[in-house]
This record gives structure tokens, sequence and C-alpha cells, in this order.
């Protein structure tokens, strides 16, 4: 029991629920499932991306978004994660103009099916003219639809692409609070968070941000509007990011708050603006979804999280 | 658009319905969803409206009194509405509205919205295959959607409908009992499953069974219920065993498939006689497949 013991290394972490607000599972396998259940994930959000390599036909779009509303929502339920979704044209498969307008036309249909909580993910890979073109016309798009944003910014030509981005979303007149940054480091955040933002940062190994160099942004800049998470995808990446980041930052002694806040709450507050992202969802599921996504499975409730083997080594990259 | 005037359709029933479960304001958005929806013109309309639909009215379940049940098998004999929501409801309606503006092409289009539905999309139009103009040509799809790994949707083409055995060639039909026994999901709701029993469904069953019980594992009682009405060679064989178990629901499927015997040798009478108070159980109506139905999904806990 944790009563009296919370500040006792190892039960520091007892009871922390945890959000990863985007992550790709349709890359994943069940293991990764039942680990991040048992870490204490009880939601995640998998924003659609390109799959490694460019497709060729609008059947595969619209195979792979079904597989986002469908398939990949069921098989999450089994292990008592409730999975949402951000539907939309990612910036490098913007640049097949042709298919990407057939994308356009089809997108509509797909933004407003259960669970999905906004358009995403959306921004700049090369920065290039088709990228912004279909960049605009999604936000154009999440505006008629009242829907929430989620913004990729980009690896390459990463400070001037995520204030471009941000120029650009004011522009068209979205109101800041309703979209969220992701990819953010050291050289973005203040300038995202000073506009009003949500600012996301990918716990990614060796690529984006390391969760030590986490640590040090959520004691320099607080927990207000700061999310984390996986982005973990088909290449070398960590489906327990969240999880992992979240127990890092207790044991070099970041507030209980602060971690719920970056690993959970400020996730919920910023995606449950969409209406289609709530708490209840997975603490008390209306009986018709209990009877559509979680028969025959028990959702996992106030189990004690743990990361076992994890337990060595909390650091990433 | 429907003319809901058109007393007791299935469009006007579900219409009634869902305007006494929604207040003003959700009905008024319904309203002005149907009429979006019914641009002839483009299909951008009707998938906004349709994919809204649980956003904007919600999930409750339609609280439907006997005449209203009534009124629905009169209007299509062998619809169930029974547990339908309220947002499965207004997808049906929408669906069946847009069914009159796309004439001959609803099938090809249906099959679309199907298969680029999430989880309660589907669910809620296959609940409503036996209320679709074309059915005849909808019993592909069907088919296709029985193939799922999501229970919900399977029961939802296989449960409580008139479709599958009006519309399931003897394959199909055979495969569909088959697969729900596999995944356990009860055969008590699945109209018609007494009148389609056939040589090569018990075929399939005795032989599920026999290598259930090789692998030392359990069979639903419920699997009997096709055996009886149409036996084959190890039907006698294989009950004798069911009817010994020492599981109380297996006796009584024991017992329920060999009074269903179509012949009754001295062997079957012999056996029968061993267990005269289910028989006499099963005269006055204590003891029916579909009773057994639900107390082996009330014992598996579903």
């Amino acid at each position: 029991m944790s009563d009296g013991s919370d500040n006792q290394n190892g039960t520091l972490d007892q009871g922390l629920k945890f959000i990863d607000p985007h992550i790709h599972m349709n890359a994943r396998v069940t293991d990764d499932y039942e680990r991040m259940a048992a870490a204490g994930v009880v939601a995640v959000i998998e924003p659609a991306f390109w799959l490694g390599q460019p497709r060729t036909s609008i059947g595969t779009f619209i195979d792979y978004y079904s597989t986002l509303v469908g398939w990949e929502r069921f098989r999450a339920a089994q292990f008592g994660i409730r999975h949402y979704c951000a539907i939309g044209l990612n910036s490098k498969e913007a640049n097949n103009e042709p298919l990407a307008e057939q994308v356009m036309e089809i997108l509509p249909r797909f933004l407003t099916k259960e669970g999905v909580v906004a358009v995403g993910e959306i921004g700049y890979d090369d920065q290039s003219e088709a990228e912004d073109k279909y960049f605009r016309a999604q936000l154009e798009l999440a505006k008629e639809l009242e829907m929430l944003v989620m913004v990729h910014t980009p690896h390459r030509d990463k400070k001037q692409g995520t204030t471009r981005s941000m120029d650009v979303i004011e522009e068209h007149g979205l109101d800041p609070s309703r979209v969220v940054i992701d990819h953010n480091n050291e050289e973005t955040v203040r300038e995202t968070l000073d506009r009003g933002f949500w600012a996301a940062f990918t716990l990614y190994p060796r690529t984006k941000m390391g969760n030590e160099r986490m640590v040090e942004i959520v004691r320099q800049y607080g927990s207000d509007r700061i999310i984390v998470d996986s982005s973990a995808d088909w290449a070398m990446s960590d489906p327990l990011a969240v999880p992992k980041t979240g127990r890092l930052m207790l044991e070099r002694g970041i507030s209980r708050e602060d971690v719920h806040k970056t690993c959970y709450q400020n996730a919920l507050d910023a995606y449950g603006q969409s209406g289609a992202f709530n708490e209840e969802d997975w603490l008390n599921p209306a009986p018709i979804d209990q009877r559509i996504l979680f028969e025959g499975n028990s959702v996992l409730r106030g189990q004690a999280p743990r990361v076992d083997e994890e337990k060595d080594n909390l650091v990433i990259e | 658009m429907t003319d809901y005037n058109s007393n007791n359709t299935p469009a006007a029933l579900l219409k009634e319905w869902l305007d006494r479960a929604l207040s003003e304001t959700t009905a008024g958005w319904l309203q002005s969803g149907l009429e979006k929806a019914d641009d002839p013109v483009s299909d951008q309309g009707f998938y906004v409206a349709f994919g809204m639909v649980p956003r904007k009215l919600g999930k409750a379940t339609l609280e439907l009194n006997d005449e209203d049940l009534q009124k629905a098998d009169a209007s299509r004999k062998g619809w169930r509405p029974q547990g339908l929501s309220v947002d499965q409801a207004a997808r049906l309606l929408l669906t069946l509205n847009r069914s009159v503006i796309m004439g001959d092409r609803f099938p090809d289009w249906l099959d679309q919205l199907i298969a680029t539905g999430d989880v309660a999309e589907q669910v809620a139009l296959y609940r409503g295959l036996p209320l679709f103009p074309y059915d005849k040509k909808l019993s592909l799809r069907a088919q296709e959607g029985l193939r799922t790994n999501i229970k919900t949707v399977f029961e939802a083409i296989a449960h409580d409908s008139p479709f599958p055995a009006e519309y399931f060639e003897e394959n199909a039909w055979n495969h569909m009992v088959l697969k729900a026994l596999f995944i356990g999901s009860a055969l008590y709701p699945i109209q018609g499953i007494d009148q389609r029993t056939n040589v090569q469904l018990t075929r399939m069953l005795t032989q599920y069974a026999h290598e259930r019980w090789a692998a030392k594992r359990v069979i639903s009682p419920e699997l009997w219920r096709c055996v009886g009405r149409c036996p084959n060679d190890s039907a006698l064989d294989d009950l004798k065993r069911v009817i010994s178990s020492s599981d109380e629901l297996e006796n009584r499927a024991a017992v329920l498939a060999l009074n269903d015997f179509p012949e009754k040798n001295e062997l079957v009478e012999g056996l029968l006689q061993t267990q005269t108070e289910l028989l006499a159980a099963i005269k006055n109506g204590e003891l029916t497949w579909d009773r057994l139905g639900v107390q082996v999904a009330e014992g598996s806990g579903q």
C-alpha cells in the first residue's frame, strides 16, 4: 500500500497512469501493447503518417485510414488500452500531387469517425510548395469541421520549419490552444509556448529527444502545456518512452504533479477539446462501448504499473 | 427522401423511435443531417452526417415496447430491433434514405461504406442488412463481414437477423454456424438455426466435436442443436458420450438432440428413457434449445 511510502524509491510511480498521444501502433506487435498496459499506459493516439515508403494509390490510403479507425482500435482494446487516432495527409506524401488531391477528397469521411481526435500529423518535411499547399488545405478542413490539429515539425531545418508552421496556422486563423506542435526540442520550445500552442516532445532514441534532456526541459519550463510522447513506429523506437520518461523524471526529483501533467493530463486536456477523447472512455466505458470494444476482456484498472525488465534502464538516449 | 407518412416501413419506424428518444435540439440536428445527406450530386453531406451521429446524438439504447417490436416484425419479417442504440438507428435511417438516391448503385456504394467503416459503423450497417434494398446482392458483403475477427461485428450479421437464413447458400450458412462456435458466440439467436440443418453441417460439427475432445477442450452444448435434427452415423455415439457427461447442460443438450431425431430407433429410445425428468421438462416447455442457449451463454459469462 502506498500510504506514507510515496517518497520511498520504487513506489513513487504507484498508481500513475500514462497517455501516449503520438504512437504508430500499426507498426507494433501485441507484445508492445502488453508491455504498455503493464507499464500503466491507458490510452494512445495514433496519427496517420507515411509507412516508410510512399504509397502509390488512393486505395492504400483508404485501407490505412480504415485500419486506424477500425482494426487497430479493436486490437488495442484487447489489452485494455483505448486507441484514438488523428487522420491527415502527411507532409512527405503531400509531394505526390495527383495522389494528394485524391486523398484530400476522402479525408472528410474519415475525420468524422469514432475516436478521431484531430487532423494530423500534418506539416512540413522538405518545406516544398506542395507540402505548403496541402498543409494549408488541411488547416482549412480542420476549421470547417471544428477539429484540433496535430503538427509534425520537420527534422531538417527544424527551427525555421517550426516557426513557419506556427505562422501559417495563425495566418489561417486557428486558435493556438487547439493545436499541438510536436517534435519540439530545446531550440523550439520557448517560441512554441510563448505563442500559446501545446508543445509536444517526442522521446525517440538517437534522432529526436532523449529523456534526460526532457527532464531538464521540464525543470526549466515547468509542466504547463508540455506533452511527452514516443512516436514509436517501424524504426528503432520505444513504445514505453512515456512511462519510462515519467519514472525517470520522478527519480530525478521532478514532482509527481508535473509528471502527471506532462505524461497524462496535458494530453487529455489538449485532445479532450475534440469531444472524442474522454477519461470516462477508459475509467468507466459506456455499456455499448464495452460491448463493442471490450467484450471478453477486462479493462485494466488501478493495477500496480510495472516496467519489470525496463527498471534498470529508464534512460533513452 | 423517404416518405415517412407511408406508415410502418422500417425507415418510418426508425424515425418515429428516434423522434421519441431525442431532445428538440438533437432531433433538429438529425433532421438537418437527413436533409444535407439528401444531396443527389455529392456524398459528402451524407458522410459527414453519418460520421458525426454518435457525437451529436449519443449512444443510448432505444426504448422499444411490445407494440414497436410487433410493428418492426410487420414491416420486415424477422427484423428484431431489440437493443438498437440511438446512433445505430440514426445511421440506418440515413443509409435507408440515401439508398433511395443511390438506386441500383446502392450495393456497391454500401460495400464501400462498410469497408471504410469504424467498428460501430460496421455493426450498425450489418444490423441493417435485412432492411436494405437489393438484398440479394448484399449476400457476399455479409459473408465478407463474417470473416471478421471482431465478435460484435460477426454477431451483427449472424444474430437476430433473418438475412443469413434467407440469402446464404449452404456452405456459407454452415461456415457461419461453425465459426459462431469457434469464437464462443451463441447459436440460439441465429434465425433459422433449426430449419437450415443439413448433412454437411452435421458432418462439420461432429468432426469439430471430435477435434475438441481429442484436444481435451470443452464444446458448447449448443452444438448438438444442429445434429439431432439431421443425425449422421456418428451422432448417436457422440450423444451417448454427451448424455453421460458430468456437465448438466451437456446432458440437457443430449436429451434435446436425441428427442429431435426424425426417426428414433430402440437405441435412441433407450437412451431417452434413462432421462425421464428431462423428457418431461421438454414436454412441458421448461427445457428448450433457446432456454438452454441462454443458460450456456450465462454460464460462460457472456
